[in-house]
C-alpha cells in the first residue's frame, strides 16, 4: 500500500463522514418524521431531531395503522418473504440435483426451461401472469404471493455450480457405502451446501419482502397487503389528510427486518450477493 | 462442466424436476404464450370477443407517440440513474479502499440502503422533497429555487432518477470495493515507484482494471433502472407529471391495467422480453469472456 | 473374504474401447496390485469391480457371485479412494460408522466396530475431529478405517498414498500390507508406482494400453518379464534394451558390435530382436573381460550404488543410452570408459515385432 500523510488520511475520512451522512439522510429524516405529530410536518419546515412520539406513533402504527394495522401488513410480508426464499431454494435445489447427478432423457430441455427464466422478470409478464394468478383463484391468499414468484433460474444455477464442484469421490464412496440417491442427498449434499442456502435465504428474503408489484395486484383486501405496498396506500394524499408520523414510521418497520439481515449477516448477505450475480 | 458420477434412477429425476417445472410452466410458460398470443389480438370495445390482427399492435405501438415518448423516458431515466449511481459509488469504494482504520465500518454503514425496498425510498425521497411538506422542498424554495415537481416535469424526473440511483449506490459500493481490493497493491506500488501520481494511477491502473466490474455493473444497472424501478415512479410520480415519467415498465402495468388496452399492453410485454433477452445475452457473453482470461 | 473372477472384461466409452479384455483370477486373501502408467485402464478396471463403472463385456464375479448388475453396496467391497473422499462435515467416527448407518446395524454394533478399527489404526484421540482438522496421514487412516468396519469381501484401493509424501507413503504401505494381512480380506489395489506394486503384491498385473501384460508374482515380473513394456516398466532404474539381430550364440547390435547370447541361444539367423539387460545386472570387470566398454557421460551417485550413465559404441543409433548401476564405492569419472560385462543367465530377448518374450 502506498502510504499516504496525515493530512490526506483525515480529508479521505472527512468525505467518507459526510458521504454516508448524505446516503442515510433519507432514513434519518424517515426517522425523525416518526417521531413526530402529524402536524410537526405539516407545518413546514418540520423540526430535525426526533421528537418525544416515537412510542404513540409506532404504537399507533402496529396496532391501528390507517387501512389496517401494520402488525397485520409485517406478518404478512414475514410471510411472503419467508415463503418466497424456502420455496425458491427448495424447488431449485431438488432441480439441480436432478439436473446435476442424473442422466435421463430430456435432461437438457428441463434445463433449459428453467434457463429461460433468468430472462424474465415478473414486471415484464406482469398483466398476463396477473391473469393465470386469478383464473386459479388466488387472488388475496398467500399461494398467490408466494408461488409466482418463485420460478426463478438464479437458485438454480447457484446450486449447480455448487454440486458440480463437490469432488466426484464423494458420490462414489457414499454409493460405496450404500447409500442410494436420496439418502446421499440427504446426509451429504444437503449439509455441504448450508452456507449456500444460508447466503440464498438472506437474499431471496430481501427480494420477496422488497416485492412491491406483484403484490399492488394480487392483494384486493387491505388485510393481505404487504407492508411495502401498504405503505404506498398510506400516504397522505392532501396535507390537511393522513397521518404522516404513522406513515413513516411504517416505513422504518418496513426497513427494518431486510436491514437487520443485512447488517447482522452481513458475510453472508456479501456471499449470497456475489453468487447469485455470477 | 458434467459429472464424472451420477445416480441410475428412472424416475427420480423426473420427481426432483417436477415442481420447479410445474411453476415454471404454469407462471412463466403459459403467460408468456398468452402475452404473445395477446399481442396478435385485439380486443372489441365491450371486451366480449377479440379479433386477430396479426403485428398490427405492434404497428400501432410504433406509431404511438405516447410509446416512443416512453421509451425517450426510459433512456434518459436509465442513463442518470446508471451514471449517477455508479459515479458515487465509485467515489466512495475508492476512498474506502485506502482507508485501513474502520473501512469495516464504513462498508457496513454504506451497504445497508441497500435492503431498502425501491417503493421505500420513493416514500422517502418524496417525503423530503413533496413541496408542500418535504423539509428539503422548503428549504431549496427558500434558496429561491422553484420547486414544484408535481407540476415540472424536469424535476419530476430528477426526483425519481435521485430516488432510484441513491437505492442503486450500495450495491455498486460492494461490488466496485471487492473489484478494488482484488487489484494486486504491488501494481500500485510499482506505478508509486514509477511516479505517478494519485490520479495518474487512478486513471492508468486502478481504472482500467475495474472495467470488469464496471462493465458488469453497467448491464446490472441497466437492468435494474429498466425493470425495478416501478416502486419508484408508482409511488412518486405515478408516471406523472403529463407522461413525463413513464418508464416501459411503467406503462405496461398503466395499459393493462388502468387503461384496460390488454392488446397493446402484451404487445408492450413482448418488446420488454426481447430487450430483457438481449441484455441477458450481453451478460452472459460477457461472463464467458471473463472466465477465459 | 472371497475370491474375485475376472473373466474377458471389456469396457467401452462409445465407440472407443478402453480395455480389451482382460481375465484375473484371485484366490481368497490374496492382495493383489494392478500397476501401469496413467491411462492405461488400471483404475477403469478397479472401478468396474467396485460397481462405479459399466461393465461392457465379460462378468465379474465376487465370491462366486456374478456382481455385474449389482450395486456397489450389493458387491460386500470397500473401497479407499485417492483423495481420501472423507464426508467434510462429518466427525472421524461418523465417517466410519456410515456405512454401517446405512446398513442399519445397531449403536452398539456400530460403537464396537468403529472402536475397533480405531484402535487397529490408532485413531482412538481423533474420533471426534472433522477430517480438515487432521494431517494427510490420519486422513488416510480413516479412510482405511471406513473401508476396514464394513468388514467387506474385497478391499479395493485406488491410488490411496499418491497425495501423501515420500516418507509418509513408505510408511502407510507397510500399515496397509500389515492391515490386509491381520485381516486376511482380498484386496486389489491399484497404483501407478511401481515399488509400492513390488513391496505390497502378492501378484502383480502390470497392464498397459487396456491389456494385462503380465500377471504373477513381483519376482517373477522382474525375473522373466512377459513383454518389453514390462521389463522396461518394473525395475529402477529401467532395463537397458537394444535393438539388434540374433544369430545362434550372438547379438549383433544396430551399429555392429557382437554381444554373447549364453544361454539365451537362439536358433535360426539375424531374426530381429530385442535385447535387454537391468543396469544392476553389469559388472565391472577387466578389460581383456569386458564384452562392452561405456563411454560414462554423468554419474549419480546414490550411496550404495553409483549409476553411471553413457554411450558405447557400435550400438547403433537407437540402443546407445545405456545405464549400469555399480557399487558405491566404484571411483569414477565423466570421460571414463568402462569396460563391462553382463551374466548369460541375465539376458532378456524379446521379439522386435510383438515385443513378447522370447
Amino acid at each position: 500500500m502506498v502510504e499516504k500523510r496525515g493530512f490526506g488520511t483525515i480529508f479521505m475520512h472527512a468525505v467518507l463522514i459526510l458521504g454516508i451522512a448524505i446516503v442515510c439522510f433519507p432514513i434519518y429524516l424517515t426517522f425523525v418524521g416518526s417521531t413526530v405529530t402529524h402536524y410537526d410536518i405539516v407545518r413546514v419546515p418540520m423540526p430535525l431531531v426526533p421528537g418525544p412520539h416515537f412510542i404513540e406513533n409506532y404504537t399507533n402504527a402496529l396496532t391501528a395503522g390507517i387501512n389496517v394495522p401494520v402488525g397485520r401488513m409485517l406478518f404478512n410480508s414475514l410471510v411472503m418473504a419467508a415463503g418466497i426464499a424456502v420455496g425458491k431454494i427448495a424447488i431449485s435445489i431438488l432441480s439441480a440435483y436432478a439436473i446435476v447427478y442424473f442422466r435421463f432423457p430430456f435432461r437438457m430441455l428441463g434445463f433449459w426451461a428453467i434457463f429461460m427464466t433468468l430472462m424474465l422478470p415478473v414486471e415484464v409478464r406482469i398483466v398476463p401472469t396477473y391473469e393465470v394468478a386469478a383464473s386459479l383463484g388466488l387472488l388475496n391468499s398467500y399461494t398467490g404471493l408466494v408461488l409466482p414468484l418463485i420460478a426463478s433460474a438464479t437458485a438454480t444455477f447457484l446450486f449447480r455450480q455448487f454440486f458440480l464442484t463437490v469432488p466426484d469421490e464423494l458420490v462414489e464412496a457414499a454409493r460405496v457405502d450404500g447409500a442410494g440417491p436420496l439418502r446421499f442427498f440427504k446426509d451429504i449434499l444437503l449439509p455441504l451446501s448450508t452456507t449456500n442456502i444460508a447466503a440464498l435465504f438472506v437474499i431471496l428474503f430481501i427480494y420477496g419482502w422488497n416485492q412491491f408489484l406483484w403484490p399492488l395486484l394480487i392483494t384486493t383486501k387491505p388485510e393481505m397487503n404487504t407492508i411495502v405496498m401498504g405503505l404506498k396506500q398510506m400516504m397522505p394524499s392532501a396535507d390537511d389528510y393522513g397521518n404522516w408520523p404513522v406513515t413513516m414510521a411504517t416505513a422504518i418497520l418496513a426497513i427494518l427486518p431486510p436491514v437487520a439481515v443485512v447488517v447482522f449477516m452481513q458475510r453472508l448477505f456479501v456471499k449470497g450477493l456475489v453468487e447469485t450475480e455470477k | 462442466m458434467e459429472k464424472r458420477v451420477t445416480f441410475d434412477n428412472r424416475l427420480l429425476p423426473y420427481l426432483l424436476l417436477a415442481p420447479q417445472l410445474l411453476v415454471t410452466i404454469v407462471f412463466f410458460f403459459w403467460p408468456a404464450g398468452q402475452a404473445l398470443y395477446q399481442s396478435l389480438l385485439l380486443p372489441d370495445p365491450f371486451g366480449l370477443g377479440a379479433r386477430f390482427v396479426w403485428f398490427s399492435n405492434f404497428e400501432y405501438l410504433f406509431n404511438d407517440r405516447y410509446y416512443l415518448q416512453a421509451f425517450v423516458t426510459t433512456a434518459v431515466f436509465t442513463f442518470f440513474v446508471t451514471l449517477v449511481s455508479m459515479t458515487v459509488a465509485l467515489f466512495f469504494a475508492v476512498l474506502a479502499d485506502q482507508v485501513i482504520k474502520g473501512a469495516g465500518v464504513y462498508k457496513t454503514l454504506l451497504i445497508w440502503p441497500y435492503a431498502v425496498a425501491p417503493a421505500v425510498a420513493g416514500v422517502m425521497w418524496l417525503f423530503m422533497f413533496q413541496p408542500s411538506i418535504g423539509v428539503l422542498a422548503f428549504y431549496m424554495k427558500a434558496l429561491g429555487v422553484n420547486w414544484n415537481p408535481v407540476l415540472d416535469s424536469t424535476q419530476a424526473m430528477t426526483l425519481v432518477i435521485a430516488a432510484a440511483a441513491w437505492k442503486q449506490i450500495s450495491y455498486n459500493f460492494l461490488f466496485f470495493l471487492a473489484g478494488l481490493q482484488a487489484i494486486p497493491k504491488s501494481l500500485i506500488e510499482a506505478a508509486a515507484i514509477d511516479g505517478a501520481g494519485r490520479w495518474h494511477r487512478f486513471r492508468t491502473i486502478i481504472f482500467p482494471l475495474l472495467s470488469p466490474t464496471t462493465f458488469f455493473l453497467l448491464v446490472v444497472n441497466i437492468v435494474y433502472a429498466f425493470f425495478e424501478t416501478f416502486g419508484v415512479i408508482h409511488t412518486m410520480t405515478a408516471g406523472g407529471p403529463g407522461r413525463s415519467t413513464t418508464i416501459l415498465v411503467y406503462k405496461v402495468f398503466s395499459d393493462g391495467f388502468v387503461g384496460q388496452d390488454l392488446g397493446s399492453s402484451a404487445a408492450q410485454s413482448v418488446i420488454l422480453m426481447v430487450v430483457v433477452g438481449l441484455l441477458t445475452i450481453i451478460q452472459f457473453r460477457f461472463i464467458e469472456r471473463r472466465v477465459h482470461y | 473374504m472371497a475370491t474375485i473372477s475376472i473373466k474377458n472384461i471389456t469396457k467401452s466409452y462409445g465407440k472407443t474401447e478402453v480395455i480389451h479384455g482382460v481375465s484375473l483370477d484371485v484366490a481368497d486373501g490374496e492382495f493383489i496390485v494392478i500397476v501401469g502408467p496413467s491411462g492405461c485402464g488400471k483404475s477403469t478396471l478397479l472401478r468396474m469391480v467396485a460397481g462405479l463403472e459399466r461393465i461392457t463385456g465379460g462378468t465379474i464375479e465376487i465370491g462366486g457371485r456374478v456382481v455385474n448388475d449389482l450395486e456397489p453396496r450389493e458387491r460386500d467391497i470397500a473401497m479407499v479412494f485417492q483423495n481420501y473422499a472423507l464426508y467434510p462435515h462429518m466427525s472421524v467416527f461418523d465417517n466410519m460408522a456410515y456405512g454401517l448407518k446405512i446398513a442399519n446395524k445397531s449403536k452398539d454394533e456400530i460403537r464396537e466396530r468403529v472402536g475397533k478399527a480405531a484402535r487397529m489404526l490408532q485413531l482412538e484421540p481423533y474420533l471426534e475431529r472433522k477430517p480438515r482438522a487432521l494431517s494427510g496421514g490420519q486422513r488416510q487412516r480413516v479412510a482405511m478405517g471406513r473401508a476396514l468396519v464394513r468388514d467387506p469381501a474385497v478391499f479395493l484401493f485406488d491410488e490411496p498414498l499418491s497425495n501423501l509424501d515420500a516418507k509418509l507413503r513408505v510408511q502407510m504401505r507397510l500399515e496397509i500390507k500389515e492391515m490386509q494381512r491381520s485381516v486376511e480380506t482380498t484386496a486389489l489395489y491399484v497404483t501407478h508406482d511401481q515399488v509400492e506394486a513390488m513391496t505390497l503384491a502378492d501378484r502383480l498385473v502390470v497392464m498397459n494400453g487396456g491389456v494385462a501384460e503380465q500377471i504373477d508374482t513381483p519376482m517373477a515380473v522382474y525375473d522373466r518379464p512377459a513383454t518389453r513394456f514390462v521389463a522396461g516398466f518394473i525395475g529402477s532404474p529401467a532395463m537397458n534394451i537394444m535393438k539388434g539381430a540374433a544369430s545362434g550364440r550372438e547379438f549383433t547390435l544396430e551399429g555392429g558390435t557382437t554381444l554373447p547370447l549364453g544361454e539365451a541361444a537362439l536358433s535360426g539367423e539375424g531374426r530381429p530382436v530385442l535385447f535387454g539387460v537391468r543396469p544392476e545386472h553389469l559388472r565391472l570387470v577387466p578389460d581383456s573381460e569386458a564384452s562392452i566398454r561405456l563411454k560414462v557421460r554423468a554419474i549419480e551417485t546414490l550411496g550404495a550404488d553409483t549409476l553411471a550413465h553413457g554411450r558405447f559404441d557400435g550400438a547403433g543409433a537407437e540402443g546407445g543410452e545405456f545405464i549400469a548401476r555399480l557399487p558405491g564405492k566404484t571411483k569414477l569419472a565423466e570421460g571414463d570408459l568402462l569396460p563391462l560385462a553382463m551374466d548369460p543367465g541375465s539376458i532378456h530377448l524379446f521379439d522386435a515385432e510383438s515385443g513378447k518374450r522370447i
